[in-house]
């Protein structure tokens, strides 16, 4: 690993000034060196990507849209308050242009970095069927399979239900989500869903492997086989085949009817959930909800050599945008999951720490979980509680 | 109207014996006439009495649907039941063909959710004459059935179509109608639910339409058109100026499902713009449901393709109490078919008289308004809610501890009470 990264940084360094002439060796040493590294996550672990020069490194910003850049801001404070060694490379994405030039250089920064914190870009649907989502393009071209979103019941917040703790693994690439729609026949609409046993299998290996690392006892898999019985008759399969394999787990099944119903009535029966993509929306939405909205769940899109972090309900918060009323909480709980990623451990654990200490302070929520803090005051606060706990940081 | 229904009763008399010839001349008029008129409830067929079909189903649908029949003897209500059972385990259509077909011939039914088909034919006989399958189509009338919920096996294969979908389908009811609101005496988190679900019925992700091109590859396909979507929303729109309600959102996933839910957004908006005093907006369904958990209070009548519908009106039910408590309603141009809003089996409950006879008899209210016997319901109605309120009548589902039985009798001994002359036992 030490000389592919040797490697790779060597190529790197030679790109600027050798472009042309030695760009395909670079290419060929990058291949090898990236080839080497995929032959490594095939054995379950993600290698972070390699610290840069100077012991930093370098993740992507995308800001997106609404309450997108003014949180992100808010993360770029706090780390270099707290003297995190995080570059970030920050790629705009204009989601009101119809080529998709900016989307692809933000996947191009991706693969480069390897890491990302973005924003949610806005999915303006009266434009035309041809110009697809943006968030869509990214995962689809990173190939995140995986879409983890841990919910926990947050010290401090008021909610109907207490002590929740579910993690729902949605599959991320295919579908609903697929975007093959056609019209044969004018007024008349079919839009594909695709289900495939690969991601299937793959999806349903990931959470198996998830509830193992994290010493979770159940995998539900969340389904609507009645009725799509080929599709996610298939994906249950495949799930049921994981599960032999894993048999200190036990595994078993429910209707996504019904997991809503018992969600809103009893949430405490639910472990771990995988399931395909649109029940995965809708069920992490009712989650989401049911810990105290979408201002405090954050959400990782993992896939087997790219990891983009951003909240859970890829909310864009038009209305909200710009008015310093947005809860912070669920971007710096995002950007803790990428410092956990990136194995600064000692780093993420610190900003949670003060993150959950200014959670218990009534006075400091914002308007979505019934306070009236603005969100600077509860950044500020963040930070002050970095300071008094924390080791050396930049004065405030 | 009554010169239409002589005409009707005089060429129901004269049919054995008319044949082709006068019978067939008279009854297209009155077809015609009647579909202009609004609507009316299903002709009382001879003494005042009418023939509902009853689907029994698996699960907790046949004790549950005993006990509405038990209920509706002892309210002396006028209406008699067909009972057709279907076994959903069974591969051939036969069963659920003829369940169909006694429903066209009916019109009302009330179903429990289909599991065990075996066809009892349990009609009066003087019925027998006029239970001919012609029927339907000589008198546009509104038939409505009431169902038990059909299980679906899903370890047989994709060849075995789901037998409600089925029912749905062949009988063309597309809009499914929830009333989802806080009933008094049970406990819940949130207060002051009032939410009307108006669910595409027929086609969207349910119609089992999915192949495997490639093997490993699975293309399941959901269909939306525009004729189906107009007339969810036209019916949509109409419900919500009828019940006097303000605001009316569509849900969809337009930003992901460009063309599918795009068209069925645009129909709304286009059937919205012909009700300037109603409200129109809408939400993405994944923001729906977590604003549907934190503040439900915000939705007045929500509109919104099949599976969106199936996910939301589950989340509602168990907003306001969970499964036992709430009834649906299925309705076509044609016919009607009640039953319980979140189409459970209850495998697991059943014959342990343990389950909420409250969805399934309030179905049969809403059975009982749609014949257009509202005295009925609402005396049943009434008595409903003054047991539900008292809390040692709760079932376990609702975190009580009584029995199947002691919640109907306390709901027959509240008839009796309060309202006139009922059968002599209790």
């Amino acid at each position: 690993m030490a000389t592919s990264r040797a490697l790779l940084s060597l190529s790197r360094s030679l790109q600027p000034g050798w472009g042309g002439r030695l760009g395909s060796a670079v290419k060929v040493s990058g291949a090898a060196a990236s080839s080497r590294r995929d032959k490594s996550t095939h054995t379950g672990q993600i290698i972070p990507p390699p610290a840069r020069y100077g012991g930093r490194h370098t993740v992507t910003l995308i800001p997106g849209d609404g309450i997108g850049p003014e949180l992100l801001n808010h993360v770029r404070e706090l780390f270099r308050f707290s003297c995190v060694p995080v570059d970030f490379e920050v790629v705009n994405v204009n989601s009101s242009l119809t080529n998709e030039d900016d989307i692809n250089n933000a996947i191009t920064a991706i693969r480069r970095n390897g890491v990302a914190l973005k924003g949610n870009i806005e999915t303006n649907h009266t434009l035309p069927p041809s110009h697809k989502s943006r968030n869509n393009l990214l995962r689809t071209g990173l190939d995140l399979y995986a879409n983890v979103m841990h919910c926990q019941s947050l010290p401090g917040v008021q909610t109907r239900h207490k002590n929740i703790d579910i993690i729902i693994i949605r599959e991320n690439t295919e579908g609903e989500y697929s975007s093959l729609e056609h019209e044969s026949v004018p007024g008349v609409v079919e839009s594909l869903k695709i289900i495939t046993r690969n991601n299937s299998l793959r999806i349903a290996d990931y959470a198996f492997r998830l509830a193992r690392e994290k010493g979770r006892r159940r995998v539900t898999a969340v389904h609507k086989a009645n009725i799509m019985k080929l599709a996610d008759g298939l994906f249950l399969q495949c799930c049921k085949e994981v599960a032999s394999g894993y048999p200190d787990i036990t595994f078993d099944s429910m209707i996504v009817d019904n997991t809503t119903m018992q969600l809103v009535s009893k949430p405490h029966q639910f472990d771990v959930m995988v399931m395909p993509n649109l029940y995965g929306n809708v069920v992490s939405n009712v989650c989401a909800g049911l810990v105290g909205g979408p201002g405090l769940v954050p959400g990782a899109n993992l896939g087997s050599d790219y990891a983009v972090f951003e909240t859970a309900t890829r909310n864009t918060g038009k209305s909200i945008a710009g008015r310093n009323i947005a809860n912070p909480t669920a971007m710096l709980l995002a950007s803790c999951l990428m410092l956990d990623h990136l194995k600064l451990h000692a780093y993420a654990s610190m900003i949670r720490s003060s993150i959950f200490t200014t959670m218990n302070e009534t006075q400091l929520h914002t308007a979505d979980i019934g306070g009236q803090g603005t969100t600077s005051e509860v950044v500020q606060s963040i930070m002050r509680n970095i300071q008094s706990g924390g080791p050396l940081t930049t004065e405030l | 109207m009554a010169a239409a229904r002589s005409v009707l009763s005089l060429s129901r008399i004269l049919q054995p014996w008319s044949g082709v010839t006068g019978g067939t001349v008279i009854r297209p008029v009155l077809c015609s006439r009647r579909e202009k008129t609004t609507y009316t409830p299903p002709p009382a067929k001879y003494g005042g009495r009418h023939t509902v079909t009853l689907i029994p189903g698996d699960g907790i649908g046949p004790e549950l649907l005993n006990h509405v029949r038990e209920l509706f003897r002892f309210c002396c209500v006028p209406v008699d039941f067909e009972v057709v059972t279907v076994d959903s385990s069974v591969v051939s259509e036969d069963e659920i063909n003829n369940a169909v077909t006694a429903i066209r011939r009916n019109g009302v039914a009330l179903k429990g959710r289909l599991l065990w088909v075996m066809f009892v034919l349990g009609v009066c006989s003087y019925l027998i004459m006029f239970c001919n399958s012609s029927i339907h189509y000589y008198y546009c009338v509104f038939c409505s059935f009431i169902a038990g919920n059909i299980e679906t096996n899903h370890n047989l294969p994709p060849s075995h179509k789901s037998r409600n979908n089925l029912l749905r389908t062949s009988l063309d009811l597309y809009a499914n109608v929830m009333h989802c609101q806080t009933l008094p005496g049970v406990q819940t988190r949130h207060k002051d639910i009032d939410i009307i679900i108006i669910r595409e019925n027929t086609e969207g992700e349910y119609s089992s339409l999915e192949h495997e091109n490639v093997p490993g590859v699975v293309e399941s396909l959901k269909i939306i058109t525009r004729v189906n979507s107009l007339r969810i929303a036209e019916y949509a729109f109409k419900l919500a100026r009828e019940k006097g309600r303000r605001r009316v959102t569509a849900v969809h996933k337009a930003n992901i499902m460009k063309l599918g839910d795009g068209l069925f957004l645009q129909c709304c908006k286009e059937v919205a713009a012909g009700y300037p005093d109603i409200a129109f907006d809408n939400m993405i369904v994944d923001n729906t449901t977590m604003q549907l958990v934190s503040k439900p209070q915000q939705f007045d009548v929500m509109v919104m393709p099949n599976l969106y519908g199936n996910v939301v009106s589950n989340v509602c039910a168990g907003l306001v109490g969970g499964p036992g408590l709430v009834p649906g309603a299925n309705y076509g141009k044609n016919y009607a078919v009640f039953e319980t809003a979140t189409r459970n089996t209850g495998k697991s409950i059943a014959n342990k008289n343990v389950a909420n006879p409250t969805a399934t008899l309030l179905a049969s209210c809403l059975m009982l308004d749609h014949l257009g016997l509202v005295d009925y319901a609402s005396m049943i109605r009434k008595a409903i809610f003054k047991t539900l309120s008292e809390t040692r009548l709760h079932t376990a589902d609702i975190g009580g501890l009584a029995t199947t039985s002691e919640v109907v009798q306390s709901i027959m001994r509240e008839v009796q009470k309060t309202g006139p002359l009922t059968s002599e036992y209790i």
